[in-house]
C-alpha cells in the first residue's frame, strides 16, 4: 500500500441552475488572454447535448483515454509511444478550432466612428483568428437549455447509446446541467500522451499541471484527454489546462469556480488512495465494474492502518485529519451518492457528480401526483428509464442499477426530511429501505442541503513552512534594504503563513473593534484628568456613577474626541495605530 | 576571399548557433515550441507536414552519409563509386521530392489559410526564405549529380566538400577545397551556414526537442510541488529544511 492524497471535487447536479457563473469567473481568472479565447477550463453543458468541444464523448472518433488491448493490458486508445512519435508531425485525432468555435469579437469602433448615415451603425462580428468578418455559428454553450436541439441533439454520443424510443421522447422528458472542469485523474491519459513529459501529477495533492517551460506544443495531450479538457493556446503554441486553482488550494482557499458557485453545489476535499492499485483498478476487464474498482482503491482515512501508512508515506498529519473530515470521502464512500464521470475512459477521474433527481421529480409533478411521496418517487425511478439510462451512460458506463440506488437514496432523503420539516413523525422505514440509518440520512441531508463554507470546502494548506518569512514580515522591510535605495529589493513572498495572517488581520474584528476593548487604555488622548476606562479595574459598588464620569471625560478634553460614550472615544484611537 | 567565405563565416555562424541556442534556452524556454498551427487547418497539414518532415529526416541521413563517411570507407566496404552515386541519387531524389512537395504544400497553406497566415511572424518569413533557398540549391546539386548518367563529368563532392566539412569540425579547414567546388555547391553551403546562424532565433529550435525520451520514460510523471511559494527564493541561509 502506498498512500497518496488527492484533492477532489464533487458536484451536486440537482442544485445546478446553469447560470455559468463558474465558467465566467474561471475565465476571468485564468483564460482572458489572447490565444485562449476559446479555452474554457470550466464549462457548463446542457444535457442532453453535444458538449464542448462538440461530441467529445465519442471516443470511437476522438480516441481519447485508455483501453484494454488484446492481451488485456491497459494501453492508450490512440496508440502507444511509437504510434505517437510516428504521427507527431500531424496529429490525426486533434480537434480543429471548428469543433470548438472560431473566437470572435465585435467591431465596436464602428458604433462611434461611423459617419452620419441613415441607418444605425452596427458592430459586426470579427474573427479573432483572421481579423476578418465572420459568421458566428457555434460557441461553448450554443445549445444551452436545449436551444437548437432539434438540429443538434442527434449528435449527443451518450444519447446515441440509449434506446431509440428514449431518443424520440427525450425533449419532453428531461434536461439538466453538467458543469465540467479537468478531472485531475489518478491515471491521466493526457500526461501519458505527452511526448515531452511536461504534464505531471503533483505528488502532494494530485493536481495535474502542464509545465509551460517544458511543453513543446506536440498536441498529443489534447487528443489523449477523453474529456477534451486540455486546450492548445494558439498564440503561444503551448497546452493549457484547468489548474484546480492550485495557488488558492495551496493556501486553503476553494477554487474560483467553487467559491463563486451561486448554487453552492461544489464540494472540495481530500481523499486518500492506494497508488499501488491504480493500474490494477484501471485494468478492470468489464467497463461497468470500473466504478466499483475506482471506489475500492480509495482508502478509509479513519482506519488506523491507513493513518499509519499515510504517515509512513509522507502525508502530513493535518492532511490525514482533513481527509477524515472530507465531504468528498463522505459523499463517495459513506453515503455512496457521488459517481465519476465516464469511468469507462479508464483514467480514474477525480471530479465526481451526484446525479440529479430533478428529472424524476419534475416528471411526477407533471402527472399531478405528489413528487415528495417516497412511493411515487420509488415507482418513478423504476418506471422512468429515460433519465436513468442516460445518467448511467454518463456516470456508470451504462450500469443502471448503480444510478437507481443513488436516486433512491436521494428520493428517500427527500421524503424522509419532508416528514421532519412538517413536524410529522419521521418514518424510519424510509432510510432502512435504502440501507441507511436515520442518523446517517439526516447527516447526508445536512451535508447536501445545509453545509456551510467550512464543511463544503475542507482544504488543508500546503506545507512549505517559511518561518523566517513570518518573523521577517517586520524585519525584511524593503526600506533601504535593496542595492538601489529605498523600496528596491524584492517584495515579501506570498506564503501560506503570511497569507493566512494577512487574511485574519483583514477579516477579523480585532483591530477596528478589539475584543478586549474593556481592558485597553489609550493614553494618547487622555489629558490627565478623569479616569479612562480600563486604567483601573472596575469598582464594584459604583458602576453607575463611573460611567457618567467616563462620558464626561472626553467631552472636556482638548483633543476633540467626542464619542457617543467614553469607551468609543478612547478606544477609537486604535484606528490610528 | 576563400578564407573569409569558408573559414570565417562558417565559424561565426557556428558560434551564433551554439551561443544562440544557449541564450534562447536560458531566456526563452516558454517560447521554445513548434508553434503548431494544426488547430487552424488540418486538411493540407495532414499531407504536407509528414511529407516535409519525413523528407527532411531522409535529407539529414543523406547528408550524414555523404559528408561524414569518407570515400575510403565505402570503398573498403566493397561499394563501388558508381553504385554509391546511384544510391545517393535515388535516395536523394526520393527525399528531395518528399521535402519539396511538403514544402510547397506548407508554404501554400501558410499563405492562403487566413488564420495561419496571420499567425506567421516576420522571423518565420525570413526563415522560410533561407530554408527554401537551401533546399532548392540542394535539390539542384542532387539533380546535377545525375549528369554522370549521360557520361558527363560529375563533381565528386566526397573529394572536396566532404573533406572540408570534416576538417571544419577538427578546426583545420582548407578553404581551397570549397573554393574549387562548383558554384551551386558553394551557394548551398553558404546559405546553409546563414540558416544555421538564424536557427536559434526561429521556431526551428523545436528540432532539438525531438521527444525521444518518451520511448523510455514511464507514462505518468509525478512531480513534487515547488517548495518555494510565491515568486521569490528565500534568502541565502533561510531555505526551508527537509
Amino acid at each position: 500500500m502506498r498512500v497518496m492524497a488527492q484533492m477532489a471535487m464533487v458536484m451536486n447536479l440537482d442544485k445546478c441552475i446553469g447560470c455559468h457563473t463558474c465558467s465566467v469567473t474561471c475565465k476571468q481568472a485564468w483564460t482572458n488572454r489572447s490565444g485562449t479565447e476559446y479555452v474554457w477550463f470550466n464549462n457548463v453543458e446542457t444535457r442532453p447535448g453535444q458538449g464542448y468541444p462538440r461530441t467529445y464523448e465519442d471516443q470511437e472518433r476522438w480516441q481519447g483515454g485508455w483501453k484494454l488491448n488484446r492481451r488485456g493490458r491497459l494501453s492508450l486508445k490512440a496508440g502507444g509511444r511509437f504510434r505517437k512519435l510516428a504521427t507527431i508531425f500531424s496529429n490525426p485525432k486533434l480537434p480543429s478550432i471548428h469543433d470548438y468555435y472560431e473566437p470572435w469579437t465585435y467591431d465596436y469602433a464602428t458604433l462611434t466612428d461611423a459617419p452620419a448615415q441613415e441607418h444605425t451603425p452596427v458592430a459586426r462580428p470579427k474573427s479573432l483568428l483572421t481579423g476578418g468578418d465572420t459568421k458566428i455559428t457555434w460557441s461553448s454553450n450554443w445549445d444551452d437549455d436545449l436551444g437548437g436541439s432539434k438540429a443538434s441533439f442527434e449528435n449527443d454520443p451518450v444519447l446515441a447509446k440509449v434506446s431509440t424510443e428514449v431518443k424520440r421522447s427525450f425533449e419532453d422528458t428531461f434536461m439538466f446541467y453538467l458543469p465540467r472542469i479537468c478531472e485531475h485523474c489518478l491515471n491521466p491519459s493526457c500526461a501519458a500522451s505527452c511526448p515531452s513529459g511536461a504534464i505531471y501529477k503533483r505528488s502532494e495533492d494530485g493536481i495535474v499541471l502542464v509545465d509551460q517551460d517544458r511543453c513543446r506544443g506536440w498536441r498529443m495531450c489534447v487528443s489523449g484527454c477523453p474529456y477534451k479538457k486540455i486546450y492548445f493556446n494558439h498564440r503561444t503554441g503551448k497546452a493549457e489546462k484547468c489548474t484546480f486553482c492550485f495557488p488558492r488550494i495551496e493556501v486553503g482557499l476553494p477554487t474560483v469556480c467553487s467559491e463563486t458557485c451561486v448554487g453552492r453545489l461544489r464540494y472540495l476535499g481530500l481523499i486518500l488512495y492506494d497508488a499501488d492499485r491504480v493500474l490494477d483498478a484501471a485494468s478492470t476487464p468489464d467497463d461497468q465494474d470500473l466504478y466499483r474498482a475506482q471506489r475500492e482503491i480509495l482508502l478509509d482515512p479513519n482506519d488506523p492502518e491507513v493513518v499509519a501508512a499515510a504517515e509512513r508515506d509522507g502525508v502530513p498529519h493535518d492532511w490525514v485529519m482533513a481527509a477524515q473530515r472530507s465531504p468528498i470521502h463522505a459523499l463517495i464512500q459513506t453515503y455512496e451518492v457521488a459517481l465519476p464521470l465516464h469511468p469507462e475512459y479508464r483514467t480514474m477521474p477525480m471530479v465526481w457528480y451526484i446525479p440529479p433527481l430533478s428529472p424524476v421529480v419534475d416528471a411526477i409533478g407533471e402527472t399531478g401526483e405528489d413528487p415528495e411521496d417516497q412511493r411515487n418517487l420509488f415507482a418513478a425511478i423504476d418506471a422512468l428509464r429515460i433519465p436513468v439510462e442516460y445518467l448511467a451512460g454518463l456516470f456508470t458506463a451504462g450500469d443502471t442499477a448503480v444510478v437507481d440506488s443513488v436516486l433512491q437514496r436521494l428520493a428517500a432523503m427527500r421524503s424522509y426530511m419532508r416528514d421532519l420539516n412538517l413536524g410529522r413523525e419521521p418514518d424510519p422505514g424510509i432510510p432502512a429501505r435504502v440501507g441507511m440509518s436515520e442518523e446517517e440520512m439526516y447527516d447526508m441531508y445536512r451535508l447536501l442541503a445545509l453545509a456551510k463554507y467550512d464543511e463544503r470546502y475542507v482544504i488543508p494548506a500546503a506545507h512549505a513552512e517559511q518561518a523566517h518569512s513570518l518573523e521577517a514580515l517586520g524585519t525584511e522591510c524593503p526600506v533601504g534594504s535593496g542595492p538601489f535605495g529605498e523600496g528596491s529589493g524584492s517584495p515579501v513572498p506570498i506564503a501560506v503563513e503570511n497569507f493566512t495572517m494577512l487574511r485574519n488581520r483583514q477579516t477579523a474584528d480585532t483591530v477596528a473593534a478589539p475584543d478586549d476593548k474593556a481592558t485597553r487604555v489609550n493614553l494618547l488622548n487622555w489629558d490627565g484628568r478623569g479616569i479612562p476606562t480600563g486604567l483601573f479595574p472596575p469598582r464594584q459598588e459604583v458602576t453607575e456613577t463611573e460611567e457618567v464620569g467616563e462620558a464626561g471625560t472626553p467631552d472636556t478634553s482638548d483633543d476633540g474626541a467626542t464619542g457617543p460614550g467614553g469607551t468609543g472615544g478612547l478606544t477609537g484611537g486604535a484606528d490610528y495605530r | 576571399m576563400n578564407t573569409f567565405l569558408w573559414v570565417i563565416v562558417p565559424y561565426l555562424c557556428l558560434a551564433t548557433f551554439v551561443v544562440g541556442h544557449y541564450w534562447r534556452y536560458r531566456y526563452d524556454k516558454f517560447g521554445w515550441t513548434t508553434r503548431s498551427s494544426q488547430l487552424y487547418e488540418n486538411r493540407l497539414l495532414r499531407l504536407g507536414s509528414p511529407l516535409f518532415h519525413f523528407g527532411m529526416l531522409g535529407v539529414v541521413a543523406g547528408h550524414f552519409v555523404g559528408l561524414l563517411v569518407p570515400e575510403s570507407w565505402t570503398n573498403g566496404a566493397g561499394l563501388s563509386n558508381h553504385a554509391y552515386h546511384w544510391g545517393a541519387l535515388v535516395g536523394g531524389l526520393a527525399a528531395a521530392a518528399a521535402t519539396l512537395a511538403g514544402l510547397v504544400i506548407l508554404i501554400y497553406r501558410r499563405r492562403t489559410v487566413g488564420p495561419v497566415f496571420s499567425a506567421t511572424t516576420k522571423m518565420d518569413k525570413l526563415m522560410y526564405v533561407f530554408l527554401a533557398g537551401v533546399i532548392l540549391l540542394g535539390i539542384w546539386n542532387t539533380v546535377s549529380g545525375a549528369s554522370f548518367l549521360f557520361g558527363g563529368h560529375e563533381y565528386d563532392y566526397r573529394q572536396g566538400v566532404s573533406i572540408w566539412f570534416r576538417q571544419f569540425w577538427s578546426f583545420h579547414p582548407d578553404p581551397a577545397l570549397m573554393g574549387a567546388a562548383p558554384l551551386s555547391f558553394q551557394l548551398h553551403a553558404f546559405v546553409a551556414s546563414l540558416l544555421f546562424a538564424l536557427w536559434p532565433f526561429t521556431r526551428l529550435v523545436h528540432v532539438f526537442s525531438a521527444p525521444v525520451g518518451y520511448l523510455t520514460r514511464p507514462y505518468i510523471v509525478y512531480r513534487s510541488r515547488d517548495t518555494q511559494l510565491g515568486n521569490r527564493r528565500p534568502g541565502r541561509g533561510w531555505e526551508p529544511l527537509g
